[in-house]
């Protein structure tokens, strides 16, 4: 049965899904909501991927599309848009403090000049040194790169700047 | 359909072709790159690839009224060689270390240019793609310059790696470009960039770095620029192992 339920009850659903890659932060900390819209009780999500083949975009819209649907929302259509592209600015300040709790350093901010950031030694998300060094600029998701801090001679993982 | 736009599908076709052919290639060393750090590079290039041959399929599928996700599948997994429209340098096997970086350099500065001239498509949808797929490149370009660059720069062997590849490659290359006579005119209304501009662009950077490398530019090879419908004979084994599970049970659901 459909009842008629408003936006922020559909915002606040999304702050329960994850991206499974990255599951200390919500998709809406992670910035990649571009849009929630409502007419009566049906529901459009708008949904961008963070790099274009991540694989766990898939599952992140079906997880939208049960959880909304679950608020009793009559049609949910959950689309993958492109415009304007994703970028790591877009994770919030609380999403970039969960991230360096879980081990993972944010991406500097870079108001798109990526090739810039690139060149930037990475903030041990441990110890907070920057005698940090890229040992991988690619890691374990399509998303994320290796370093090394020669401060806490830890091994540690960024987010890459896109 | 109008032409242009007809043209338009075909263009964005081979450009997916290309993508996921050489994203098959790949993943081909994953589990056997030299060292682990490479093995996971080569990985996650190939899944970028990948991703970038799915949002061209996507923009094929809505141009022609298509339903994207299942056409794309039907794409990939069921057609032929003769009908895959990809380029002979992304079907050739991957020989060497040196020669799949070089490739993947080759190809990487071929895909910037590209992407670059796409910004500002007459189409709305590839504009965006362009937008979104080009700082995903400067991760490949980086990674593969500096590998053409250490190991032409290396030891002896090294070296000659990598000169014989680039002697391999150097015909194929330009094939990047070539249009298939299908997709000329989007080329003439502006839908796409003029390829010829674009092979100008991509020739002057990669010259930078061969010759940065130490590497010697073949002379006097005729480039291989009509293969897009005459495809090498290594085309139809890598789809036979792409497709092969596919075709063992068409209807499976996944």
């Amino acid at each position: 049965m459909s009842r008629v339920i408003d936006k922020e009850s559909v915002w606040s659903i999304l702050e329960d899904v994850h991206d499974p890659e990255i599951p200390a932060i919500s998709v809406v900390e992670l910035g990649v909501i571009q849009g929630v819209e409502l007419a009566g009780d049906r529901v459009r999500v708008e949904l961008t991927p963070t790099f274009a083949g991540c694989p766990a975009l898939h599952v992140m819209k079906r997880e939208i599309q049960e959880r909304v649907s679950a608020l009793g929302a009559g049609d949910v259509e959950v689309v993958i848009v492109l415009s304007p592209p994703w970028t790591t600015d877009r994770i919030t300040p609380a999403g970039r403090e969960k991230l360096k709790a879980f081990g993972l350093a944010p991406a500097p901010i870079h108001a798109g000049d990526v090739e810039a950031a690139l060149l930037e030694p990475a903030t041990c998300p441990y110890c907070g040194s920057q005698d940090t060094v890229l040992k991988n600029g690619f890691g374990p998701t399509a998303c994320r790169s290796i370093h090394f801090c020669n401060g806490c001679w830890q091994p540690f993982e960024a987010f890459k700047p896109i | 359909m109008s032409e242009p736009l007809e043209a338009l599908a075909e263009y964005v076709l081979a450009m997916a072709d290309d993508e996921l052919i050489l994203s098959h290639r790949d993943s081909e060393w994953t589990g056997h790159a030299p060292i682990l750090e490479e093995d996971i590079a080569f990985t996650n290039i190939a899944l970028d690839e990948m991703g970038h041959a799915a949002v061209w399929y996507t923009i094929r599928a809505e141009l022609l009224g298509a339903e994207p996700e299942a056409y794309s599948d039907r794409l990939v997994f069921q057609r032929s060689a003769e009908d895959y429209r990809c380029t002979p340098l992304v079907e050739l096997p991957n020989g060497d270390w040196a020669f799949s970086m070089l490739r993947q350099y080759l190809f990487d500065i071929g895909e910037k240019v590209r992407l670059e001239g796409l910004l500002s498509s007459g189409h709305t949808p590839i504009a965006h793609a362009a937008a979104k797929l080009r700082p995903e490149e400067a991760y490949h370009e980086r990674h593969t310059r500096a590998w053409v660059l250490r190991l032409g720069q290396g030891t002896p062997e090294s070296r000659g790696r990598m000169q014989a590849a680039l002697d391999g490659l150097w015909s194929f290359a330009p094939g990047l470009f070539a249009l298939d006579p299908s997709a000329e005119p989007a080329s003439q209304v502006g839908l796409v960039p003029d390829a010829g501009r674009l092979r100008q662009r991509w020739e002057d950077e990669v010259k930078m770095t061969l010759n940065e490398a130490g590497l010697t530019i073949p002379e006097g090879v005729a480039p291989v620029t009509d293969g897009r419908r005459k495809h090498t004979e290594h085309l139809a084994g890598l789809l036979t192992e792409l497709q092969s599970v596919a075709r063992a049970d068409p209807i499976a659901a996944w």
